[in-house]
């Protein structure tokens, strides 16, 4: 096993070198070098542990599980998310106020966006997804993860695609294509990193001593396979030169638009709603101590939302180029997908029947509670949005990024706090968190910025259409673009604000994990569990 | 009578169906959209981008523009008012990828072409706030100073034919001094970049003597946006779809 891992590394340098001798442009000289640290590094690494690939965080664990892997993806995960959201704050601020730009090449709005994005989406979310991904399939198969050190690959070798494309849309290297943006050579570093992800965690399915697979678990899996296929089929490109980073895209125009839009869609629907509704299967009823609602409606609607999903692509092509027949399918689909989400919402709140009292003492089961709830409003609004007369409105407007950051803030930030604060003491073999009223403080610091921000976008963006679409009385436009973009002042200011509460809010939770990690455990006043009823 | 424990007892069975699941909504939105004629639009001007308006559509994208930017015209009253014609499919048959768009925290750029003077679009770009007091746009006054990189330009056509852009051996030939001569209206080369390149616009954009720079390639491509199609016989009922 060592051997293959070193001579793939070794393999894996020398690529990098190559690329960068031959370079025609400084990223590919940067990035090459990049990966040829990564492979030194990785290897000389490996070659200090002494075969040791990891093992279980509890002692006295019967499975030799490996957690030392998802210890590092929790770091990684909380780094990346007070990262992501730093950059998201200093993008809502360069919004109201332009000068933050510094108009250099590197620090304007239209390079870090994709860096706010990629960051969260990926980074943060990428690597909650791995890690807990990692964490319930071996928890839930009763079985070491499989593969030697091919799951460490997995969680470093998609740290390196992050850093790959992160500098690269500073330096410039971007595809354009939204949620898609890096270049070609860092989306066939991130495909190898993904086989090797999903071949480790069908390994583990097959080494499981239980004889059903576990619900979350399907999720993670189909999360797996259908972001393989959608970036597979995204990103067909044709480089300038293969020792240089720009690249055309093999479609084109309206092509182009829909199959980005199959994959921009299903971004959310695969990583983001999926993948994430893997992590309310497991945590929810574990923290809950419940078992899930219902067996027969996870059934359904798993189903029924993969199958569902994949359709409602077109929703963001409203009114374009895009022919009538592919808009009104995506539409139909999209008002569909209404039935699943409220499914899953629905299993997950249900399962706290019976234990809704432990909202009040549970701050950790508050933040996985509130999360479904933003999930229930998000995929409503997401279905209202897609209605073609709606569309008309919101589309190109701030209400779309409203409703993204209710999703992305509420549901898949909220769930990820979630899983961390459960996972944290468990990876350190900790009695329980440093502090549970710092989660508590979390919870109302993210819950406050969530509401900042979204209730600021629905007025700017509601506000922004009805500006662009109204007329004066003489039947003039009323209003020129300038103004429209004037009018958004105050609420760009508000979203900013809200945005820094929930910043503050990710900060609290990363000091509250370092000091879990360290062992400490804070003095406050407990949490008082209601009194049980006397025995008869 | 099927029992879901097949399924859920069996990794590889369900690795496949959730495969051939996912595979459908995919497959019957994307694919029709190769064949049926319809999908594209009939209609006179559309060319390729010349080597200048192509190293200023990269410079488009590599700045991120498209994140505040949209071109695509819905076909409302306010929107053809404010911006002229919707916009066609066929008017980004040769964008690889398209720039649509998903958001206008900035106006709409789909017809932009020939709506301002060169002048306006230097200064704009140099200092947004000089022209447009209320602009929450970046500056970009470094591609001023920054001389065009267009050594490779050939090879960027190259790339563009293999993805199916119809650039002629003769674009080919003369990719790059047909770069150079599209701010040298007085160059021998003119004449020729005029005739591959039907209605290109040859001045030099950015005011300033000398190579080309960023800003020449950037203005030469807002200048050429929506302005490639024909409309006055363009016949919309003819492409009814």
């Amino acid at each position: 096993m060592n051997v293959i891992t070193m001579l793939a590394l070794g393999l894996g340098a020398v690529l990098g070198l190559f690329l960068s001798m031959n370079a025609v442009d400084s990223g590919i000289y940067f990035h090459g070098m990049l990966l040829v640290v990564f492979c030194v590094g990785f290897a000389f690494w490996i070659w200090k542990r002494n075969g040791n690939t990891g093992g279980p965080a509890d002692p006295n664990s019967v499975v030799d599980y490996n957690d030392d892997i998802i210890r590092l993806g929790l770091i990684l995960s909380v780094f990346w998310g007070v990262i992501g959201f730093l950059v998201g704050l200093t993008i809502a601020l360069q919004l109201a106020f332009p000068v933050l730009n510094l108009d250099l090449p590197w620090t304007t709005f239209g390079r870090l966006r994709p860096l706010h994005t990629s960051a969260v989406i990926f980074a943060f979310g990428g690597n909650v997804l791995i890690c807990t991904s990692f964490w319930v399939v071996q928890r839930t198969c009763r079985a070491r993860i499989a593969g030697g050190w091919a799951p460490w690959f997995v969680v470093l070798g998609y740290n390196l695609f992050i850093v790959l494309a992160a500098t690269g849309y500073v330096l410039g290297i971007t595809q354009s294509k939204e949620y898609a943006e890096p270049e070609w050579y860092v989306d066939i570093w991130l495909t190898i990193v993904w086989v090797v992800y999903l071949l480790v965690f069908l390994g583990t399915l097959r080494r499981r001593k239980e004889p059903h697979i576990y619900v979350a678990n399907w999720f993670y899996l189909a999360f797996i396979i259908t972001v393989a296929m959608l970036h597979i089929v995204n990103n067909l490109a044709m480089p300038v030169s293969f020792f240089g980073a720009k690249s055309y895209i093999l479609w084109s125009g309206v092509q182009d638009a829909l199959i980005q839009w199959w994959y921009g869609h299903n971004a959310v629907g695969f990583f983001l709603t999926a993948g994430f509704l893997g992590i309310m299967y497991y945590f929810v009823p574990k923290q809950a101590e419940r078992p899930i609602y219902s067996y027969r409606l996870s059934i359904v609607h798993f189903w029924s939302l993969i199958f569902l999903y994949i359709w409602a692509g077109p929703h963001h092509l409203h009114y374009t180029a895009l022919p009538d027949w592919a808009q009104t399918i995506g539409m139909t689909f999209s008002i569909m997908l209404w039935m699943p989400s409220w499914g899953g919402m629905i299993n997950g709140l249900m399962t706290l029947s019976g234990a809704w009292d432990k909202l009040r003492t549970d701050p950790v089961l508050r933040i996985l509670t509130i999360s479904l709830a933003f999930y229930g409003m998000s995929t409503f609004e997401g279905p209202l949005m897609a209605i073609k007369s709606v569309n008309a409105l919101s589309h190109y407007t701030d209400w779309t990024i409203g409703h993204v950051h209710s999703g992305a803030l509420g549901w898949v930030g909220m769930v990820s706090f979630g899983a961390i604060y459960f996972l944290a003491p468990k990876l350190y073999n900790r009695e329980r968190l440093y502090s549970l009223r710092l989660v508590s403080t979390h919870f109302w610091l993210a819950t406050i910025g969530i509401v900042l921000y979204a209730s600021s976008m629905w007025v700017s963006g509601i506000m922004q259409g009805l500006m662009w679409r109204a007329y004066d009385s003489l039947g003039f436009l009323e209003y020129s673009f300038a103004e429209t973009v004037a009018a958004m002042f105050p609420f760009y200011v508000i979203r900013a604000l809200g945005g820094g509460v929930f910043v503050l809010g990710s900060i609290v939770m990363a000091y509250n994990v370092y000091r879990t990690a360290r062992g400490d455990i804070r003095d406050e006043k407990p949490y008082i569990t209601a009194p049980q009823p006397a025995q008869a | 009578m099927f029992s879901h424990k097949k399924v859920e007892t069996n990794s590889i069975l369900m690795t496949v169906l959730i495969l051939l699941v996912v595979s459908i909504g995919g497959i019957v939105e994307i694919a029709p959209l190769f064949y049926l004629e319809s999908t594209i639009e009939k209609v006179e001007g559309m060319r390729p981008y010349s080597p200048l308006e192509l190293k200023g559509r990269n410079i488009y994208i590599r700045e991120g523009c498209y994140n505040c930017h949209s071109q695509m015209i819905r076909p409302f009253r306010d929107e053809v008012e404010r911006y002229g014609h919707y916009s066609l499919a066929a008017e980004s048959m040769y964008d690889h990828p398209f720039q649509w768009g998903s958001k206008r925290t900035g106006p709409d750029l789909a017809r932009v072409g020939k709506r301002y003077s060169d002048n306006w679009h230097r200064e704009h770009l140099i200092d947004p706030r000089a022209v447009v007091p209320e602009s929450v746009m970046p500056g970009y006054a470094f591609m001023l100073e920054t001389e065009l990189s267009y050594a490779d330009i050939e090879d960027h056509l190259v790339a563009n034919v293999r993805v199916g852009v119809p650039y002629d051996d003769e674009m080919l030939a003369n990719a790059m001094a047909d770069l150079e001569a599209q701010v040298d209206p007085d160059s021998d080369q003119a004449e020729g970049l005029a005739a591959r390149y039907g209605g290109v616009q040859i001045r030099n954009f950015d005011g300033q003597p000398g190579k080309p720079t960023e800003m020449d390639a950037l203005i030469s491509y807002l200048q050429v946006l929506g302005t490639m199609v024909d409309f006055s016989v363009y016949k919309a009922e003819e492409n009814l779809r």
